[in-house]
């Protein structure tokens, strides 16, 4: 059969530059990194080991196992605030604005940002809420405050606040996208059916839009805990996050097999919320074509 | 459609079971989610807006109240040479990055739309992993790798490990592009003579170009603003993230603002562009 | 006639253990109009796909214009294929869709362009050769879908549905458009269609299929006075079945008992035994309704009924009569003479049906479970 022979050549030539960088530069990787994680610290380096005390270290010593509950809090409160602001957002833009142009304008002015400088959308964060910042010198000068507060930066506050402005985007495109899936002709269904708005809303629109919120979740969640340019900014002394510990390991601690261990730990929550977000998703999924 | 008509009459038939009352409030509801979507958007532009308007605030102090307009953060930053270099550095990553990331997306993109193979899923998740890990862990681990490869960090390690992050950008958006794309097409040109490259060249490549342009964008923005890998994987020299990233550890300076600002307003003009692209309206054009 | 097209014994089984077609042999003369007519998943569509080259057969060989092609992918094939969503390439204008097979053939650029106006204006869409096919209605852009694959002169042209997706009116229209193209072109043309209608209307030779397998090739008179299972009678025009059970055979004659009736048929070759259960399938325009008691000639078969109701059709007038059956037997009356279905029976008048014994079809009955004894 030589078509059958040609499809094979074509299908090798596709698929081997893709298939060869992933192994290169992903699993091998993964997989020196999960090796590390086993080595023994010998300062100034490490050597070959095969023993668990650097996970253990993580989940003993309070300096470590502290910042691994400190990332997971700013994580489920940062994707919860997101979720807050993101869902009015993207539920007004689907079903109240009339004008499909002005829909898709508003909608693409709202996720722009997300692709925006990072740092820079970041740091301005610490511009405002610092103590010589916009927010304290237009507090002072209306008034409403007699001296700058130091209250506003260099705190989970401060930390939370960043992210949440960060992930906002991320969470209003996969529920926009649900949203825009729902047949309205089943919205009016339900109301036609005697069952008002409110309800409407919670009985149809919210389980139809779950795949987008999870998705968006899932999104903020995971990028949030591996974050350590906010700690850096605006996160202060009490705002290491996983991300500031693993860059510490690296750097200036030099302790390389711990840091390995923290990034594992990392590697597998982040996979778990994966994975659990996909069988919810695949359980939950329904037919919309 | 018939499951979900059914779906909703059923959670009808539920709600009236729990003698729910009607709650109706069309009019206070309306302009309530006005008001919260507006404020939404507002608090997505404010420190943008913040930004540009400090970057020409006569004051070296980012502060209220204004006190007049001023080209000297940008005169001073472009008389700054690490800042320039920094500046170039930047643009050199994220553009041989987006080259990378084109010639590993697009045919990995084809592959997962029509090639089916053993250990496909595996392959599909592994691409698109880096859409959710954080930076550091590709940052990381690829640090692992090239010392024990022995492989000195420098700019090049950066564009690797770019090219690595940034390639599920491209995949995901040319894939969806090619899962709408209508395999007639292609059907129709081999019919009327056309080899397989002629036809990828003249049918698919022209169906799914604004998907990869729009997703190269994406990815040189993307690059160019990158921290968390560049941060484990540059050698001597400085990307212009990392330039800032260091000087903000000595304190803001208003040339922040002005190169920031720069930086912002090309951003939002090639992602606007980078949308546009993407669109759906875009297939085949 | 040349044979410009011979299929041996194609096979093709889909991944899901789907046999779409099964063992089928065909051959198409040169310049003849065959239509594959079937019902969705008959193995039609594959059958045009193995032809086209977008399909390999499992086992059989495609025989094109004396060369085997089995192997050669489709771009090596001197055949053009109409699709049933049109396939036109969205990123190119009429003009380049059309000659998209002549720029790849290396045709030099004015013959190009003085084929590509030849040719649309043999479809009629001249005016439209700068349009996007985004700005072309259904009808139009099937027009250049065909224009595209006619201007390469093919062995044979394949049509997939092309005009399933027009609405009724359109479809009329453009099914008198292929047929004078076809006149015109003197190209071979192989439809396929699930529309009994437009196979009969179209082709010299139809060929039904059913489950991969053909059922009856054959002019479309043929098909129709003579089909040759109840399958066929079944699926083209409109045919009362009625399963009984054959009482008496004699000097080319059968007796029928179907209940409370027996009906008389011509034996056309086939043999049953007495007792045999056997279907018979009569058409409706074949039937006369008259009023109980008038004297018939003795070739006819004298049918008693009830009338249960009617149906205006504006040329013709259907009525549902009871002849002690579970299913109506269907009449057409013709209403060239009488205004608007005056003069046909209410519901509940008494009846005769007449009906000729050649008229009447028979067939073993294949669903009935073999006799115990």
């Amino acid at each position: 059969m030589r078509l059958k022979q040609r499809r094979r050549v074509f299908a090798i030539g596709i698929l081997s530059g893709p298939l060869l960088w992933t192994l290169a530069f992903m699993f091998i990787p993964y997989s020196i990194m999960f090796a590390y994680s086993f080595f023994t610290r010998k300062f100034p380096t490490f050597v070959p080991d095969f023993q668990i005390g650097n996970y253990i270290t993580l989940f003993a010593d309070p300096q470590y196992y502290q910042v691994l509950l400190r990332t997971l809090k700013i994580g489920v409160f940062t994707t919860i605030f997101s979720l807050i602001l993101a869902y009015p957002l993207a539920y007004f833009l689907v079903f109240k604005i009339r004008s499909p142009r002005l829909r898709t304008a508003l909608y693409i002015a709202v996720i722009v940002p997300l692709w925006v400088s990072y740092l820079l959308r970041a740091y301005t964060w610490k511009t405002i809420l610092g103590s010589q910042g916009v927010l304290n010198s237009f507090l002072v000068w209306t008034g409403l405050l007699d001296q700058p507060s130091d209250l506003f930066l260099y705190n989970q506050f401060a930390m939370v606040l960043t992210l949440t402005y960060i992930f906002v985007p991320f969470m209003v495109m996969p529920i926009y996208t649900a949203l825009e899936k729902i047949p309205r002709s089943l919205i009016d269904a339900s109301k036609d059916l005697g069952v008002g708005r409110i309800h409407t809303f919670l009985l149809v629109t919210v389980p139809l839009s779950l795949p987008g919120i999870l998705a968006g979740a899932t999104f903020t969640f995971c990028l949030t805990i591996g974050d350590f340019v906010a700690p850096f900014l605006v996160g202060g002394a009490n705002g290491a996050m996983i991300a500031t510990v693993v860059q510490s390991q690296f750097g200036t601690a030099l302790n390389w097999p711990l840091g390995s261990a923290l990034s594992i730990v990392l590697l597998i929550i982040v996979l778990t919320i994966i994975s659990l977000s996909d069988r919810v998703e695949r359980a939950g999924r329904l037919d919309l074509a | 459609m018939a499951t979900l008509t059914e779906a909703a009459s059923a959670s009808a038939r539920f709600a009236r079971r729990l003698r729910l009352p009607r709650l109706d409030a069309p009019q206070v509801s309306t302009r309530a989610l006005g008001v919260a979507a507006a404020s939404t958007i507002a608090f997505l532009y404010l420190p943008i807006v913040v930004l540009i308007v400090f970057s020409f605030n006569d004051n070296p102090v980012t502060t209220l109240p204004l006190r007049g307009f001023t080209w000297r953060w940008y005169e001073s930053a472009f008389a700054n040479a690490d800042l320039l270099r920094a500046l170039w550095n930047s643009i050199h990553v994220a553009s041989s990055a987006t080259v990378l990331c084109i010639v590993i997306g697009v045919p990995a993109a084809i592959a997962l739309d029509r090639i089916e193979f053993s250990g496909k899923a595996l392959f599909r998740r592994a691409v698109l992993l880096p859409l959710v890990l954080p930076g550091i862990i590709t940052g990381i681990s690829m640090l692992n790798l090239f010392r024990v490869i022995g492989f000195d960090l420098s700019l090049t390690t950066v564009i690797v490990g770019h090219g690595t992050a940034l390639v599920s950008v491209v995949i995901t958006q040319v894939f969806a592009r090619l899962q709408r794309f209508n395999r007639r097409l292609e059907e129709a040109s081999d019919d009327l003579g056309a080899t397989p490259l002629q036809t990828f060249w003249l049918v698919t490549l022209p169906s799914i170009r604004t998907a990869i342009v729009g997703s190269a964008l994406l990815a040189f923005t993307l690059s160019f603003d990158e921290i968390p890998v560049t941060f484990f994987l540059t050698g001597r020299d400085n990307t212009l993230p990392m330039y800032i990233y260091s000087t903000l550890r000595s304190g803001i300076t208003p040339e922040i603002n002005a190169i920031g600002t720069i930086i912002v307003v090309t951003s939002l003009f090639i992602i606007f562009l980078s949308v546009y692209l993407l669109s759906d309206k875009q297939e085949g054009r | 006639m040349t044979k410009i097209v011979a299929l041996e014994g194609l096979t093709k089984t889909f991944p899901g253990g789907v046999t779409a077609v099964d063992d089928l042999s065909l051959d198409i003369r040169e310049g003849e109009f065959v239509t594959l007519l079937g019902p969705s998943g008959c193995g039609k569509t594959t059958t045009l796909r193995l032809i086209a080259g977008f399909e390999v057969p499992d086992r059989g060989r495609i025989v094109l214009a004396g060369r085997d092609v089995t192997d050669d992918p489709p771009y090596k094939r001197a055949v053009n294929t109409v699709f049933q969503d049109y396939a036109l390439f969205p990123h190119m204008n009429v003009a380049q869709n059309v000659g998209y097979g002549l720029r790849i053939a290396g045709v030099p650029k004015e013959e190009i362009s003085r084929r590509v106006v030849d040719t649309l204006r043999m479809v009629d869409l001249l005016e439209k050769i700068e349009a996007r096919p985004a700005q072309l209605s259904g009808g139009q852009k099937q027009r250049v879908g065909l224009a595209r694959a006619i201007i390469r002169r093919p062995k044979l042209l394949l049509l997939d549905e092309p005009l399933s997706a027009l609405d009724v009116k359109l479809r009329e229209a453009m099914q008198v458009e292929l047929k004078h193209l076809h006149q015109k072109l003197g190209i071979t043309f192989l439809l396929v269609t699930h529309d009994q209608k437009e196979a009969l209307v179209l082709s010299d030779r139809v060929v039904v299929m059913d489950r991969g397998r053909i059922v009856q090739a054959g002019t479309p008179a043929e098909l129709y006075d003579h089909p040759a299972t109840p399958y066929v009678a079944d699926f083209i025009g409109t045919s009362n079945l009625i399963r009984g059970r054959l009482v008496k055979c004699a000097e080319g004659q059968a007796s029928v008992a179907a209940g409370p009736v027996v009906v008389r048929a011509h034996m056309n070759g086939a043999l049953f035994s007495p007792g045999a259960p056997v279907l018979i399938s009569i058409r409706p325009e074949k039937v006369l309704l008259i009023e109980p008691g008038i004297a018939l000639p003795e070739e006819t078969n004298r049918i008693p009924g009830t009338v249960i109701e009617s149906f205006f059709h504006g040329n013709a007038v259907r009525v549902a009569v009871n002849i002690g059956q579970e299913e109506p037997f269907l009449v057409d009356m013709q209403l060239q003479r009488s205004l608007s279905g005056a003069g046909v029976p209410g519901p509940g008048t008494a009846v005769t049906l007449a009906v000729h014994v050649a008229s009447v079809s028979i067939f073993a009955d294949a669903s009935a479970e073999p006799r115990a004894s």
